[in-house]
């Protein structure tokens, strides 16, 4: 039996139902979504690398079959874990940046103070 | 070594518990999996607390007497951060998604012939190839899942029932459980705990797709017979099957539509159950849905609905507003209107008496040496917490 199925065209595919953009320029909406979606294969490129690392640490020796088949310690996976976090605080820091500056909203630019700086009256 | 931290992300995917129908995952495929749910967590425990700012900094100064809900939304519209994360939660979905596709779909005729050994002939599947698909769930693929519960690519598939139970650990981060099945333990440690002598000897799961809350139902009650109704053939399908390698033995899988379950007579089940499943339904379809659940109950027996938290007068505007995130772009467009609507009312029309109405709460029930316990959690996603209100009618016994 051979099935008319094409994973890799299929994967993708859209759902039904208009897809919404959020940006007013949608163009950056797609490089978003393209960077995320390069973001994710760095993140599983390193899972990999951190597992051969593990295995060769633990036997000297790695196989693809044991990549595959390696399950980590709940202290490893908890490292793994935490790589992770660090990993999308890193990417995503502009986000934490424009979340502090919400409470500073009046706050001076470096332009602003060397303005103030340059002056020599009070 | 966690650098002067205590680890507070979601588990290795590979705690997911494993069952005759699981995919086959490669290790690539588990990381990006693993990534997904760390994604999902950020979005919610790091970018959305700062939405909530922007909207009192910057927002609501300038629409300052929002109406409703929808007026919040509106303005949240033209914020950036709200863009942002709005375009990262649903690329995520979407990055969900593909990612589980690809896992079912490569390896789809192995899926495929799976179910069809351990369901053919089965008199505990009952497939109706003629039953209508109700426009709720035709015309849009709910929470962005390509096919929806119902469309086969071909004959006697099961793959996108496969690709909605990898993804579960994926959009809750875990949340829900080894299993996806922490709504379904939290109905029956809320059903002992508040009914202990209930012994149900049969009992009706609408909407249950594949099952996974009501197993755990089935699991607690292992004298009861348990038919669980799905308009999609590929979740009952892989349902069943998925039962049975759990070693479930008393579900009957059977594909009609809710608002339509004439082939049960009055009264016929002790318990008739619905796990968030109401919001994917209508205006026009709930109250069929409700006066069937009424109908085939037995007296002395319990009608229970779970699902998200109403929208009450109590609850802040802005929360209203990104609960219904999901209704506009998540693909789950009944969500809105369902949760402002009088649940206690349809149940009265329905053939309910006040006093027969029963309330409650419950927040899903994990193995929390490894799952994270969302209930008690303070990472709010909202629409997506593992925790749930409890709308049902207990028929007075004859």
């Amino acid at each position: 039996m051979r099935m008319e199925i094409d994973p890799l065209k299929l994967a993708g595919a859209k759902p039904r139902g208009k897809r919404p953009f959020f940006m007013e320029d949608t163009d950056v909406e797609r490089v978003m979504a393209i960077t995320m979606a390069v973001a994710q294969e760095l993140a599983v490129m390193r899972e990999r690398l951190d597992t051969i690392e593990r295995l060769l640490e633990r036997d000297g020796t790695v196989t693809r079959e044991a990549i595959e088949s390696f399950v980590p310690s709940r202290a490893e996976a908890e490292e793994r874990g935490a790589w992770t976090q660090e990993y999308l605080a890193r990417i995503l820091r502009i986000y934490q940046q424009d979340i502090e500056s919400l409470s500073v909203p009046d706050e001076p630019t470096s332009e602003d103070i060397g303005h103030e700086l340059a002056q020599d009256n009070d | 070594m966690l650098a002067n931290r205590t680890y507070d992300g979601p588990p290795d995917y590979r705690n997911v518990g494993l069952h005759g129908m699981s995919p086959e995952t490669s290790h690539d495929e588990k990381a990006r999996f693993n990534f997904l749910a760390h994604l999902n967590r950020h979005l919610a425990g790091k970018v959305l607390p700062g939405v909530k700012t922007a909207y009192e900094v910057r927002v609501a100064p300038t629409h300052p007497t929002p109406k409703s809900r929808h007026d919040v939304r509106k303005a949240l519209l033209g914020d950036p951060l709200f863009q942002h994360w709005s375009a990262q939660r649903r690329n995520t979905m979407e990055l969900r998604q593909q990612a589980g596709r690809w896992v079912t779909l490569r390896q789809a005729e192995d899926l495929i012939t799976k179910a069809r050994e351990m369901t053919d002939g089965d008199p505990r599947l009952k497939l109706d190839p003629d039953l209508e698909i109700p426009p709720y769930l035709a015309k849009i693929d709910h929470h962005c899942m390509p096919g929806s519960y119902h469309d086969e690519l071909v004959p006697g598939d099961v793959t996108g029932a496969a690709n909605y139970d990898v993804g579960i650990f994926v959009t809750t981060g875990g949340g829900l459980g080894r299993f996806s099945d922490g709504g379904g333990q939290a109905v029956v440690a809320w059903m002992e705990k508040n009914r202990p002598d209930f012994a149900p000897k049969r009992i009706l799961d609408i909407g249950g797709g594949l099952g996974q809350n009501v197993v755990p139902i089935a699991q607690a009650y292992p004298d009861a017979d348990v038919i669980c109704v799905d308009t999609g053939a590929p979740v009952l399908r892989y349902g069943l099957a998925r039962a049975k390698s759990m070693g479930v033995n008393n579900i009957t899988f059977v594909q009609a539509n809710a608002e339509d379950l004439s082939m049960f007579p009055d009264g016929h089940f002790d318990w008739v159950q619905s796990t968030m499943f109401l919001h994917e339904t209508s205006v026009r379809a709930m109250p069929k849905i409700m006066k069937e659940s009424y109908r085939l109950l037995a007296p002395g027996g319990m009608v229970m609905h779970v699902e998200q938290p109403q929208y009450a007068d109590d609850m802040p505007l802005y929360e209203q507003a990104i609960r219904d995130w999901d209704a506009f772009y998540n693909n789950e467009p009944f969500w809105t209107k369902m949760h402002e609507l009088d649940l206690d009312q349809w149940m009265l029309d329905a053939g309910f008496a006040e006093e027969e109405l029963v309330h409650g709460g419950v927040a899903a029930v994990v193995d929390t040496e490894l799952f994270p316990e969302h209930a008690n959690d303070e990472v709010e996603d909202y629409g997506r917490k593992a925790a749930w209100h409890i709308t049902g009618g207990e028929k007075k016994a004859a």
